[in-house]
């Protein structure tokens, strides 16, 4: 074998140290500018709005005025519409992507799976700005002639969810919005969930099937058991463009600055805000809180990221303790 | 090797490519500009036929008054648009001055089944209310009693405002400012304001579609959205008590009354102006510009261009539904270019034999 390694020459084995070492360097590099952009976008959101976090303090988080007249700003009404439609948009799209999942993975016949997986794509492919145009468009009228009327004559008068059906039925507001937010993350939440439900080794799941397990209890016996890590992810995921999502909910939410518990009054999330406001922004004090609350946005995002990433962890650790 | 040739001939055809361009750039340079939207489509039009005629072109960016205010002082572009005037010590600070383009009106725009354009009366103090949450339902009667030709339903008002920072907002809530003390203690005036009822679009265009879409809506969108997208407005009382219809008339009635010459900065706000024809929520949009010119060359085919608007631009003003400045205004418009703005070494940059009659 000394005699093999003898015919490659120290130059060439030279040459190919520094190839790798350089190759390692530059490599390490780009995956640093990662992480020097994150750090250099968190440095300049914060020195932006140091004036509004420093003449507002805490209290811009728990403060619901936004006056650009007087120049008092607090955060909290953006905050509540970020997180509320980002919710509801949840609890729309986790049910609903999970259902076209499992049909997709485990009910429908062959030949439906690939037209209606190409479909769901398809819809995560259309531009958030049509969805807007749609919801404003076509969604709200309908939400406003039909929708909630049901909801206020069937729900308006229950005891705690009531509040939620109060006010004039406009079509545009917090419900709306969210319900769009819903329709456009469950393409992200269906293709996730999808791909990691592929991932179960057939045996498992034939082996339900054998003993006699229906669709639905190899689904949350088998598939889902072994595959919990990726669906969460893509719930997460979901999640995460929800709460960023700017111009549909633009079009919907109603962009107004005042906090109401009821679904049906208008709102404003902290992507439209920024949207709205920034290019006209005069004073020095609004562009610093309308910074400040870009600022709390990356960390909301930060915020449930890491907890995703948490989540993750202790299912797995779990897992190991189970097995 | 061959292919290596090809590269050098490549760069060095790119090279002379690049000098050239550099070259007539230098030579026909582009005016730059930045700020307000709401003038955007006529300073483009203007721009357009300008370019045609002179071959000098004018890159305006419609970034929004706000940005433009930021952008001139930063000395990023020749001149800055903004729809709010601003105050003269601003102006002295930053050691810049202001002058009127064109003018346009902010109509209140209603969505009431079986009302048309026109057919609805309003005065200030009522809209104030409207605005304040305070009248609530169209068939209150403060609004019954100005109106008994028309049937107005038992419908909830839905108000309409912007979401966004404009001028239109400026204009709207220095009028209410000056008809109701509340209004102008609760909410105030600015391009941006704390509205306390309702909701919000974004644009003018999105105001007009939120009223479109709301029954019993009422918004207020600058006058050329009302009439291309043929909304009922609503006629308003003016200062001397007559209702008046948003036509150019009807502003240019408001702005001729105006004390343009006494008016230090021409911070001449259009609102609520006296005259039997005025319409009472007008406004003009301002040009911002630096009084002591580093380039006095670019200096002064900026201002011939704005020469040749005041001058040659009023039919294409008219076309797109603005108001063109009155001749009056533009000749002391023209007197402040030549007192005020100078080159480094303090000689005036505008003459009078550059006004292009």
């Amino acid at each position: 074998m000394g005699n093999g390694r003898s015919h490659i020459s120290d130059a060439t084995l030279g040459r190919q140290r520094l190839m790798d070492r350089s190759f390692q360097a530059v490599t390490t590099a780009f995956a640093w500018f990662v992480l020097v952009i994150l750090a250099g976008i968190i440095v300049s959101l914060f020195i932006g709005g140091w004036q509004a976090l420093k003449a507002f303090g805490v209290g811009f988080l728990f403060s619901s005025d936004w006056n650009p007249v007087t120049e008092r700003f607090g955060a909290l009404v953006p905050i509540y519409g970020t997180l509320v439609s980002s919710f509801i948009a949840l609890l729309i799209a986790v049910p609903i992507g999970f259902g076209i999942a499992v049909f997709l993975t485990e009910v429908a016949p062959y030949w439906l799976r690939r037209p209606i997986g190409t479909a769901v794509e398809l819809l995560a492919a259309i531009p958030s700005i049509i969805y807007g145009m749609w919801g404003l468009f076509v969604f709200a009228p309908v939400m406003s002639q039909h929708v909630q009327p049901w909801l206020q004559t069937h729900f308006g008068d229950a005891p705690y969810i009531g509040a939620l059906f109060q006010g004039a039925p406009l079509g545009i507001g917090m419900l709306p919005a969210g319900i769009i937010l819903g329709i456009m993350i469950i393409p992200f939440i269906t293709a996730i969930m999808r791909d990691v439900f592929l991932t179960t080794p057939k045996f498992l799941k034939e082996s339900a099937y054998g003993v006699g397990a229906t669709h639905w209890e190899v689904v949350w016996h088998v598939v889902l058991p072994y595959t919990r890590i990726g669906a969460v992810g893509g719930i997460f995921l979901g999640l995460g463009r929800a709460l960023g999502e700017t111009m549909a909910i633009t079009f919907v939410i109603g962009n107004t600055h005042r906090l109401s518990p009821s679904l049906f009054e208008p709102g404003n999330s902290i992507a439209s805000t920024l949207a709205n406001e920034f290019t006209e922004a005069v004073g020095d004090m609004h562009t610093s809180a309308l910074i400040a609350l870009g600022l709390v946005l990356f960390m909301i995002t930060f915020v449930v990221l890491a907890l995703a990433k948490l989540l993750l962890l202790a299912l797995e650790s779990r897992k190991g303790t189970k097995t | 090797m061959q292919t290596f040739t090809h590269l050098k001939q490549m760069a060095v055809g790119t090279a002379v490519a690049l000098g050239l361009f550099a070259g007539l750039a230098h030579a026909a340079s582009t005016l730059n500009g930045a700020g307000a939207t709401f003038p955007y489509p006529i300073y483009a039009k203007w721009a357009e036929a300008y370019k045609a005629k002179t071959g000098l072109g004018l890159n305006y960016q419609s970034i929004g008054s706000g940005g433009g205010i930021k952008q001139i002082k930063a000395r990023t572009v020749d001149f800055g648009a903004s729809d709010m005037p601003l105050e003269v010590k601003d102006l002295d600070a930053a050691g810049l001055m202001q002058f009127p383009m064109v003018m346009g009106g902010v109509v209140p725009v209603v969505n009431i089944k079986g009302v048309k354009a026109g057919e609805i009366k309003i005065t200030g103090p009522v809209l104030a209310d409207i605005y304040l949450g305070k009248i609530t339902s169209w068939d209150d009667a403060a609004l019954t009693k100005l109106n008994p030709q028309v049937k107005l339903p038992k419908e909830k008002i839905t108000v309409v405002a912007r979401a966004d920072g404009s001028g239109t907002t400026f204009i709207f809530t220095h009028y209410l400012s000056q008809i109701s003390g509340e209004f102008k203690d609760k909410v105030g005036n600015s391009t941006s304001v704390q509205w306390p009822t309702g909701v919000s679009g974004k644009g003018n265009e999105g105001v007009a579609s939120y009223v479109q879409r709301l029954n019993g809506a009422i918004g207020y969108v600058e006058y050329a959205y009302a009439l291309q997208n043929k909304m009922a407005y609503a006629l308003m009382q003016n200062k001397d008590g007559h209702f008046v219809k948003p036509d150019s008339d009807t502003f240019q009635a408001a702005a001729a009354g105006a004390d343009w010459k006494g008016t230090p900065g021409f911070r001449v706000l259009l609102t609520n102006q006296p005259g039997a024809k005025s319409w009472p929520i007008t406004g003009a949009t301002f040009i911002l510009f630096y009084k002591k010119q580093n380039k006095p060359e670019t200096a002064q085919q900026v201002l011939k261009f704005f020469d040749w608007a005041y001058h040659h631009g009023s039919k294409m003003a008219e076309q797109l539904d603005y108001v063109p400045m009155p001749a009056s205004v533009v000749k002391l418009v023209e007197e402040a270019w030549k007192n005020e703005i100078k080159d480094g070494s303090g000689g005036s940059v505008w003459t009078d034999a550059m006004v292009q009659k």
